[in-house]
């Protein structure tokens, strides 16, 4: 059967045609969907984890086992699974295990550009790209083959515009091969320095048989045409170079990356007049190609920084631009992303902006994130997963030690990113008494990837209810006390006021709860869906208080305010800011 | 020949649904179909696209800049940022609808005056009118995208194709009469 699949939908697919059994991912953009889909197919396992790094030892420990697994994640998510990852690539394989990265050239909704490549070479694994959907199935059911008879993990590489793109696949039936038996091999499964000892050249030797195997594996084609241009690619590079270049060129194209097909670029190299080598981000290719002796024009060509796109390859190696037609003087407006209308972080954030000049907050990742814009722009740091909570304390004692406490430290995080890697923070605030005040924004699910259940909804990837982890009992466990943790609701902007004042003021480590749902929740939508604010045009004097909450949902016309009730959904934010009692609340 | 089709919009206007019906259909009647489309930071709010080809054989998702057949624009001042990649014969499909984003709200941005105008001269096969009140005549001002959807399908000549099954296959039961609706009138106009 053809249909139309992206490219994780077909990831899911491939590693449930080729048997994966159990399957475990924290979401992140743009890998989310690979498990959201898995999840949906029946005689599998498949988990949300708080992190990236509990995910990958779940599908190790499954790999162990002897059945094939998986783990799924955005590129950064693999720095947090990159402990278990580094040192299980010495131990090789049971079961197939498959690491998935996905990668975001261009940052669409991520903190950098890394190119997870490397990481194939620093963990000295094999590596794999598709370059679209259908062979996102096909590669996946290679990757457990591979992984099995050569003795290694394989780590599958995607980029956004393979994950996101909808291609042609023809699905197939699943083949679940038999389960391996777990034979105790201490030797194999216990990295202690002297089994390392001997598993380090084990792993050296294993990398020399998929040398030779990548060069002479169907992942790797060559395509000949005209001879006076040869190309070598991988991923969506290859797309765009046929796209744009067709017969004009020969192409070497390389699924199986690590380690590289030396004896076919080398051959390819030969018979083509002018080398190029287009791959987005690091010169993974190249920098190797180069070491073997061989010119190629590749980053002195083609940009590190960003994403490629079908023009930039036919300007850089045809020279001929597109041709443009269509131009305006006029600019659209500016539309960055921001918090919904209805989204309970606003009311937060509308009452933590009061004290920009004299707090320091620390952010973290999630929709929260978009606080640090403008109307709002409470916010002065974010890095990484879970650093919010120790970043502050940190700041706290540099104002300690500097004698300066002009800034006090508040922490802000999400309740998804508290339970990834914000309680090991908690913790280091309590055990060192470190007067911060953690805020957990809490909307009760992972909401900047699309709504993903996590400990904190009571409901697993697979929708069975389960075990719900009380955040507010987790922060006394981590030894915050109880009368310093504060629960609100963030549209009750009084109560939000009070409890940031508490916070501001207490010199020992604070927790406030910020508790309410998020807006776009399809129960919560619904729930809310007659509820609106409404604004009476005699009394709006326009002062733009309201407007400067941030909320998408208020517009202009004829120098009023007025309420587009599409987006609205009642929360009241503007009506409690409103000096003139300008704004009702309708509906119920 | 390949086709080359954007959806632009602003998020929560329903573009990929749209853009769902339009490659589920295009995959039915035989074309090779490629979409791209990116998920932004936030749910609702920000500018979003999603880029549909089709053809024989396609193989970049990607549109190139002065490459498009289409644009369909859900909202009046989307189509501006996109306008380098209509064809010199492509076709402007605009929602009127405006929505002002929390920059021109705030005098941190502007949006401009006369735009219809501006498409207008631009553009040779230009189309435009307000899917939003149209949609809540309607009923409900969600079926904006397949009113809008219905003219794509009558301007690029897909009438061959049964997009009220797609559509049937695709939405809710419930919906389902609503949005053949919406496809009749975007169709007719």
């Amino acid at each position: 059967m053809k249909t139309l699949m992206t490219g994780n939908e077909a990831i899911a697919r491939g590693a449930y045609e080729a048997g994966v059994l159990v399957a475990s991912s924290y979401p992140g953009t743009p890998s989310t969907e690979i498990m959201e889909n898995f999840s949906q197919y029946d005689n599998v396992y498949a988990e949300w984890a708080p992190n990236e790094k509990v995910a990958a030892e779940v599908a190790i420990g499954a790999a162990v086992r002897g059945v094939r697994s998986f783990a799924s994640m955005k590129h950064v998510g693999v720095n947090v699974a990159a402990d278990p990852f580094m040192s299980y690539a010495y131990h090789g394989s049971n079961g197939g295990f498959v690491l998935i990265t996905a990668d975001e050239p261009n940052m669409f909704s991520s903190q950098n550009e890394q190119d997870n490549r490397l990481y194939a070479k620093h963990g000295k694994v094999a590596l794999i790209e598709p370059s679209n959907s259908q062979e996102c199935i096909d590669y996946m059911k290679y990757a457990y083959d591979i992984s099995e008879k050569y003795d290694t993990t394989v780590l599958f590489r995607v980029t956004t515009r393979i994950c996101h793109s909808k291609t042609v696949v023809e699905l197939k039936d699943r083949v679940v091969p038999e389960v391996k038996q777990f034979e105790k091999n201490q030797k194999k499964y216990i990295m202690v320095p002297a089994h390392s000892r001997k598993r380090h050249p084990q792993i050296e030797k294993n990398l020399e048989e998929l040398r030779k195997y990548s060069n002479n594996c169907p992942l790797n084609r060559v395509e000949m045409a005209d001879k006076s241009i040869g190309i070598i690619c991988n991923g969506i590079s290859y797309e765009y170079a046929k796209e744009v270049i067709g017969d004009k060129a020969s192409y070497l194209k390389i699924g199986f990356s690590n380690p590289l097909p030396d004896e076919m670029i080398k051959d390819f190299a030969q018979k083509v007049d002018k080398l190029y080598v287009i791959e987005e981000n690091e010169p993974f290719m190249e920098t190797q190609i180069k070491s073997w002796g061989i010119d190629c024009i590749g980053k002195d060509l083609f940009p590190i920084c960003g994403e490629f796109s079908p023009e930039l390859i036919r300007e850089k190696v045809l020279g001929i631009k597109s041709e443009i037609s269509h131009t305006s003087e006029l600019d659209a407006p500016s539309r960055p992303p921001v918090l919904c209308a209805g989204c309970p972080h606003r009311g937060l954030y509308q009452e933590l902006k009061k004290y920009k000049n004299k707090a320091f907050f620390s952010g973290d990742i999630g929709c929260y994130t978009l606080g640090y814009l403008p109307p709002l722009e409470a916010m002065d740091f974010s890095v990484c997963m879970g650093g919010s909570v120790t970043a502050a304390q940190g700041f706290q004692r540099g104002n300690e030690m500097a004698k300066d406490t002009k800034y006090k430290a508040f922490a802000l995080i999400g309740d998804s990113t508290f339970f990834h890697s914000g309680i090991t923070g908690l913790v280091n605030m309590t055990y060192n008494n470190t007067p911060v005040t953690t805020i957990i924004l809490d909307n009760s699910i992972t909401a900047m990837t699309g709504h993903q259940e996590n400990p904190n909804t009571g409901v697993t990837a697979r929708g069975e209810i389960t075990n719900k982890i009380d955040i507010e009992k987790l922060c006394i466990a981590c030894g915050v006390s109880e009368e310093n943790i504060v629960t609100i609701d963030p549209y009750d902007l009084l109560a939000t006021k009070n409890a940031i004042k508490m916070g501001y003021d207490s010199k020992e480590p604070f927790v406030i709860i910020a508790k309410r749902e998020c807006a776009l929740l399809k129960p919560i939508i619904k729930e809310r869906s007659k509820l609106k604010c409404k604004v009476d045009p005699e009394k709006c004097t326009f002062c733009k208080s309201c407007l400067r909450t941030g909320c998408p949902a208020l517009q202009i016309k004829d120098d009023k305010v007025f309420i587009d009730e599409s987006q609205c959904n009642g929360c009241t934010v503007c009506l409690q800011v409103c000096p003139f009692d300008a704004i009702e609340k309708v509906g119920e | 020949m390949t086709k080359n089709i954007l959806l632009v919009g602003v998020g929560g206007q329903g573009t990929i649904l749209t853009s769902k019906i339009l490659s589920q259909g295009l995959l039915e009647a035989g074309f090779d179909v490629k979409m791209a489309e990116i998920h932004g930071m936030s749910q609702r709010g920000g500018s979003v696209t999603t880029q549909i080809r089709y053809g024989d054989a396609v193989y970049s998702p990607l549109v190139e800049k002065g490459a498009a057949d289409i644009i369909v624009s859900f909202e009046r001042s989307e189509a501006l940022r996109w306008l380098e990649y209509l064809k010199e014969d492509g076709i402007l499909i605009l929602n009127e609808h405006q929505i002002q984003p929390f920059t021109v709200t705030l005098d941190l941005s502007k949006y401009p005056e006369n735009l219809v105008e501006e498409y207008k001269d631009n553009v040779k096969n230009f189309k435009s009118y307000n899917a939003f009140e149209m949609a809540k005549e309607l009923g409900n001002s969600r079926v904006m995208n397949i009113i809008l959807l219905g003219s794509l399908v009558k301007y690029l000549g897909l009438e061959n194709i049964n997009w009220k099954n797609v559509i049937k296959e695709t939405v809710p039961e419930k919906f389902v009469n609503l949005n053949i609706q919406a496809f009749e009138k975007g169709y007719s106009i």
